[in-house]
């Protein structure tokens, strides 16, 4: 999957061609011109329109181009719980999604290395869920994890859950839902690197009398960072503006609402284009600060 | 004795991590053979129904929008294939001006939430007066496989030995004949793998598909719609149907690329 090829992308340094030639135009400028139109384009409309005020005469609706500043406050005023919540919980989904993989990826990659087809068709169960509706998936966890499911019910009848408490509409199912929806993201780019991880280094450590521990924590996890970056960012960001999990009809409740469902119903229902742009401009400019933080820090600057 | 512990629990780990993740699959699954009323959240008795009539519930609305998805997909795939792959053996095998723009351009669609991707779109759409319909729906797809389908076919092209192109030039083949029975042949198989995931990326899109799709109903748009009132058990049947396609078409390739690198491994 690309994503695979994502991470391989973050070790490979690229070399810049030699060759120069009009046919690189033709080649590009299709493609570049596509993505100006329908991708850098509509950005600039999202900003236009977070900045929109209310026309005079018009309906619900209707907006007029305008330098309205306040929109910005207002949403921050309305949503902020909304806004910390997305990023609070994309933060633990991807925590518990790194515990989750590192193990399984490690396997996959690492242990399993002599045996071939049994590490693809490992990797293929990896995949797997992507073949179903994400949707279904996360609806089928609904049901799974219901009040009158089985699961909840002998969690109950053991006493590990109070008899008049629920699982599905609390934040704890969102942050389920999306570690649960994301772990691939995460396994792949950490089973690539994985993959590769020369053992000799490991066998190097210990012969220096490192601790497995040690070498783990020295060894392992530094080698492994170009996956590491990947897989959080891949899970961190797709995590942060999702909405289906967090929507009442799936795992969320009325205090799990994230600000992708934020933006949907002012978009969609409400028609407060202008609140829907501000909130995703907001959204869009924490994340592209976060990732180039992290990235700097994690130390691998050439993710493409 | 030390190790024996050690040694059980990363595979036991791994085995169980591996089944958690199949449980909501194994679910739909079952739940396909649900002889459900309306809705299909209790269990109510095994039946065949559901998968030889899947287009028989709601005036076949499930088969309309799984058509609809199908169609999308198929649109969304060759476009962002014929675009990306241009790019991609650009940016390998050419110098150009504003490379690391173009780098950044390409980076930035997969670094954007798609909430954010899907209302941008929706805005544009809305500013210039375009209705949505399935066309905006397919240029919407478009935009977000090309970044991904660059992505896989450059690996291709970077592994590519440009000695074999020459070798065409050398034997008095025009450029057109060289990258069409030379190096067209040689990216097949970067170019495949890449149209195969923009269907895939396509095909279970729902967020962007949900700013940009009017009164157009795709498959993951009706499972969100009727999440409220409850999903047929078509619905089931018709992704279990699409698992199982899927399943069996990468299990096949991975089984056909051991068997090879055997075969080459005993050769050589």
């Amino acid at each position: 999957m690309a994503f695979a090829a994502f991470a391989t992308t973050t070790s490979e340094a690229e070399q810049v061609p030699r060759r120069k030639s009009p046919v690189a135009l033709l080649l590009l400028l299709p493609g570049i011109l596509y993505l100006v139109l329908f991708f850098l384009t509509p950005l600039v409309s999202l900003l236009l329109t977070s900045f929109q005020a209310p026309s005079e005469f018009g309906d619900i609706g209707q907006y007029t181009y305008a330098f309205r500043w306040e929109n910005y406050v207002q949403v921050v005023t309305d949503y902020l719980p909304h806004i910390l919540r997305s990023f609070g919980f994309a933060l633990i989904a991807t925590v518990l999604a790194l515990v989750f993989s590192y193990p399984l990826a490690y396997f996959i990659g690492v242990t399993a290395r002599r045996w071939p087809l049994a590490q693809s068709l490992m990797l293929v169960l990896v995949i797997a869920p992507f073949f179903i509706s994400f949707l279904l998936r996360t609806l089928a966890w609904k049901q799974i994890l219901s009040d009158e499911s089985f699961i909840i019910t002998s969690l109950k009848a053991v006493a590990l859950m109070a008899p008049d408490a629920h699982f599905t509409g609390t934040p704890a199912a969102v942050i389920f839902g999306l570690t649960y929806n994301f772990i691939p993201f995460m396994t792949l780019p950490l089973y690539t690197t994985l993959e590769r991880l020369d053992l000799r280094y490991l066998e190097a450590a210990s012969d220096l009398y490192a601790h497995p521990v040690e070498v783990f924590r020295k060894v392992t996890i530094p080698l492994s960072m170009p996956g590491i970056v990947a897989g959080t960012l891949l899970t961190f960001i797709p995590a942060a503006g999702d909405y289906v999990n967090a929507s009442r009809d799936f795992l969320g409740g009325p205090d799990s609402q994230m600000i992708g469902n934020v933006i949907e119903a002012n978009f969609l229902v409400l028609q407060n284009y202008p609140a829907a742009a501000a909130l995703s401009i907001i959204l869009m400019s924490v994340i592209l600060i976060i990732v180039s933080i992290y990235v700097k820090r994690a130390g691998t600057e050439e993710l493409l | 004795m030390k190790l024996s512990l050690g040694r059980w629990l990363l595979p036991v780990y791994a085995v169980l991590a591996l089944l958690f993740l199949m449980v909501p699959i194994v679910y739909t699954f079952i739940f396909s053979f649900n002889d459900s009323q309306k809705s299909n959240i209790t269990w109510r008795g095994f039946t065949l129904d559901k998968w030889l009539n899947v287009c028989n519930v709601q005036n076949g609305a499930v088969c309309e929008a799984f058509g609809n998805s199908l169609i999308i997909g198929a649109v969304a795939t060759v476009a962002a294939t014929a675009l990306g792959t241009m790019i991609a053996i650009a940016i390998v095998r050419y110098r150009f001006r504003f490379r690391s723009g173009v780098s950044l351009l390409l980076f930035l669609p997969m670094a954007t939430p798609e909430v954010v991707l899907g209302a941008g779109l929706a805005a544009q759409f809305l500013s210039v007066g375009v209705p949505k319909d399935m066309v905006t729906i397919i240029l919407a797809h478009t935009m977000f496989c090309i970044s991904f389908v660059v992505v896989t076919v450059k690996a291709r092209v970077a592994s590519l030995d440009p000695a074999l192109e020459e070798a065409g030039r050398d034997l008095y083949g025009s450029p057109g004949q060289v990258f069409l029975r030379i190096t067209f042949p040689l990216l097949l198989p970067g170019i495949l793998a890449a149209a195969l995931l923009s269907f895939a990326l396509s095909f279970d899109d729902f967020i962007i598909t949900n700013f940009n799709s009017g009164a157009v109903t795709t498959f993951p748009k009706y499972i969100y719609i009727s999440a409220s009132r409850g999903i047929p058990a078509e619905a089931n049947v018709v992704a279990s149907a699409v698992f199982i396609l899927a399943l069996v078409i990468v299990v096949s390739a991975q089984v056909s690329a051991a068997a090879r690198a055997k075969r080459l491994a005993k050769s050589g």
